[in-house]
């Protein structure tokens, strides 16, 4: 097995564990009564994408290159973590409460 | 191998507790541990500096975001709300500093582990902070001038959405 | 040059948020307005650009921004939008909900991101100014803190964070098999031409490009609202506020999800993947449901919503055609889109402004009342459902025309079908909105501001006048954008 399949078989191995933590993220949001836990799983899925880009750049030799992206990506989703928050503190200060029942108002 | 595998099997284990657990705080604090596990796992596959960064942000910064935002929409009087808080924040500062330390010594540890990396894929000469640097300021200054466009439209998010008005309270 | 358009709208930003105190609140709407308008008038006061070459790119500082003319089209419609917007906005200043300049510096953000999202060359640039745009899309729907607003925000929210870890994988993916993320190398590396990963032994392994390209567009599938993932499109534009609404329906929406899809076509894929397939099947699918869902509604927003997820799946059906012709009618379909629902929306305004419902149940009989808004309304309709001569006619033709040229008659007639449908729900629209008898509560109604006339009068007219100059734009324009 050459140093290239070897990396690809590691990579691959990386791969399905990052699948794994985003699917844990995906099924947060999907299956949580909580406005907030739905914030948490969307960190997860976070994490699994920034996990993978590292990963991505240790396979291509890109390193400082995927280093750049993530700590981009790490501020882009600071800032959307932080506006999603205010609206969830906002509905949580129109409807009194968290739960994710009470966002039935729109229908149609 | 086998390592890396154990440490990204803990960190899908914590990811899984974190959406498991009933208590929001607890979740939180499962969001902080898998944050730590995935700098361990930066860090042995050689991206150092963008590991110190997610640790800070993502283990720190976003943590404080959900512990406030938890606080913020419990129904408690405002001062049990801030001694709760502050209790909270005095029980989180000891972690990162605890857990940064083992990160630290897994990280050297575990440092010459990936022969394989090595063998693959020869660094290319300067790498480390200098190449990291000039990727991020010469090659990528498109995305710089996003970051502070974003920054702003957070900013000005935060202002509207955590600004309480009269009318609000309905 | 092209940096222009992203580095603008930032000063102006920072000079309208300096404190100087009184002046500084009423800089707002002439500041953003006026960007707006010079936007416009920097794409069509240049003609030698759309002729010229293709691609400019900045010297000096490395900024990877370049324009060719499928982005002018699209700076063009974001500064008829954004100014279509700041005008309603203005238009509806007296009411105390406003947020003083706020409003203004989201729409200015909102440009820096979709001009960012026109003009970058790179995938991850392309996610950073999508997510600019969509955050402050989040605070402009949610800025009222009403119920419905923050509601509809947050379904965006959702959705919008699963489209992103799709793009955002992608471009891990991307990293492993290509190494690098500019549209050159990616496209390079899907035609084969490229070496492997970091310049290593052969070409990466297929599936990894495979998983990436998929992922990438269906992420942005998610943010366009195409079938199925729409479901965030009627919340969000129903509950947003007005002024909102036609910010969001008139250009965002499609710069993040339908111009970026195009974009790919043309540059990057090129009709690798069968991704032709997947767009003629996801493209009548939308069309299709958007058209049935918009024949149920009670609440205006909410069926102008329906019919803007129907449109787009026009554009995404052009695309599907693969072909040069299929892509100018996609880039045509689009700027169409934004002029015609835009005005739409912009009349919803007015309605909303007025009688304080968007219940189409409740409202009648307003022609007589607020006869400029039922005009403006009728033409826009009769172009989106594709009458001749307006300009929306002649966009539904290049689409059909392109499918049937490309073999897929099937979908070609599917079109012209669900063409009737969109001409039966709009008369439904008007008909309850500004035909039959007034009822008494809407009997002192008065026709609406002239902040909020004037967009619509502006948008109508060039309905009118691009549909009556078709032949002529059809050289200069239109075959440019499709030749790059």
């Amino acid at each position: 097995m050459s140093a290239a399949d070897a990396a690809l078989e590691a990579f691959k191995t990386y791969w399905i564990f990052v699948i794994l933590l985003a699917l844990a993220g995906i099924y947060c949001i999907v299956a949580t009564r909580n406005l907030i836990r739905v914030l948490i799983g969307m960190e997860l899925m976070t994490k699994s994408a920034t996990l993978l880009i590292i990963v991505g750049g240790w396979l291509s030799g890109r390193m400082a290159l995927a280093q750049a992206l993530v700590i981009n990506l790490i501020v882009v989703e600071v800032v959307v973590v932080a506006v999603a928050a205010g609206i969830v503190v906002s509905l949580f200060r129109k409807n009194g409460s968290l739960d994710t029942r009470e966002l039935r108002n729109l229908k149609g | 191998m086998i390592l890396t595998c154990i440490v990204l099997g803990l960190m899908v284990l914590s990811g899984v507790w974190t959406v498991m657990t009933r208590s929001l705080t607890r979740s939180a604090i499962g969001l902080a541990l898998t944050s730590l596990i995935l700098t361990v796992l930066m860090f042995q596959l050689g991206a150092t500096m963008a590991a110190v960064f997610e640790l800070s942000v993502c283990a720190g910064l976003i943590t404080v975001v959900f512990i406030s935002a938890i606080s913020m929409t419990k129904a408690l009087s405002h001062d049990a709300l801030l001694q709760k808080t502050r209790d909270r924040l005095k029980r989180y500062w000891y972690l990162p500093a605890i857990l940064l330390v083992v990160a630290a010594a897994l990280a050297f540890v575990l440092a010459p582990r990936p022969a394989l990396a090595a063998a693959l894929a020869p660094a290319p000469a300067g790498e480390g902070f200098d190449a990291l640097k000039s990727s991020l300021w010469k090659d990528r200054q498109t995305d710089i001038i996003g970051q502070i466009a974003i920054i702003f439209a957070g900013v000005t998010g935060v202002i509207v959405l955590f600004k309480e008005r009269k009318g609000d309270k309905e | 040059m092209p940096l222009v358009f992203v580095l603008v709208p930032l000063i102006a930003l920072l000079a309208i948020n300096l404190p100087l105190g009184s002046l500084g609140k009423r800089l707002g709407f002439p500041v953003a307005a006026l960007l707006a308008f010079l936007q416009i008038g920097a794409v069509l006061a240049f003609p030698a650009a759309w002729s010229g070459p293709s691609a400019t790119t900045v010297g000096g500082l490395k900024l990877e921004f370049a324009a060719d003319r499928l982005s002018l089209l699209l700076l063009l419609t974001i500064g008829i939008a954004a100014l279509a917007s700041t005008c309603v906005a203005r238009g509806l200043e007296a009411k105390p909900e406003r947020g003083g300049t706020k409003f203004y510096d989201l729409v200015l953000l909102a440009m820096i991101g979709m001009n960012g999202v026109s003009l970058v060359t790179d995938f991850f640039s392309l996610y950073v100014f999508i997510e600019v745009t969509a955050v402050a899309s989040y605070v402009l729907i949610s800025m009222d803190k009403a119920k419905e607003g923050l509601e509809g925000a947050f379904k965006y929210l959702i959705l919008s964070a699963i489209a992103t870890l799709m793009m955002l994988t992608s471009i891990g993916l991307l990293m492993a098999g290509v190494g690098d993320t500019s549209f050159a190398a990616v496209a390079a590396a899907v035609h084969g031409a490229g070496g492997g990963p970091g310049g290593g032994p052969g070409g990466g392994p297929a599936w990894i490009l495979l998983i990436a390209a998929g992922l990438f567009v269906a992420g942005l599938c998610v943010k366009g609202g195409l079938v199925p993932f729409h479901a965030w499109v009627p919340d969000a534009y129903s509950a947003a506020p007005a002024p909102a609404s036609v910010l969001l329906a008139g250009i965002v929406t499609k710069t993040t999800g339908v111009y970026t899809l195009i974009r790919l076509s043309l540059s990057v894929f090129a009709g690798a993947f069968h991704l032709d397939w997947v767009f003629l099947v996801l493209g009548i699918a939308t069309v299709l449901v958007g058209a049935l869902a918009a024949l149920w509604q009670k609440d205006m927003k909410r069926m102008l919503a329906y019919s803007s997820v129907s449109q787009v799946g026009y554009i995404v059906l052009a695309l599907g055609a693969a072909s040069p012709l299929g892509m100018a009618a996609a880039a045509f379909h689009l700027f169409n889109h934004a002029m015609f629902k835009g005005q739409l929306f912009v009349n919803a305004a007015a309605v909303e402004a007025q009688t304080g419902t968007r219940d189409m149940e409740s409202l009648g009989g307003l022609g007589s009342s607020m006869p400029v808004t039922s005009w403006t309304s009728v033409v826009a309709f009769l172009s989106a459902a594709g009458i001749p001569p307006l300009s929306g006619f002649w966009s539904k033709l290049l689409i059909v025309l392109a499918l049937w040229q490309a073999g897929h008659q099937g979908f070609a007639v599917a079109a012209i079908l669900a063409s009737i449908l969109t001409l039966a729900y709009f008369l439904m629209l008007q008909r309850k909105v500004f035909f039959g008898k007034a009822s008494e509560a809407l009997a002192s109604i008065k026709e609406a501001s002239p902040w909020i006339v004037a967009p619509a009068v502006a948008l109508a007219l060039a309905t009118v006048a691009i549909g009556a100059l078709f032949p002529l734009l059809w050289n200069t324009i239109l075959v440019q954008v499709a030749r790059l």
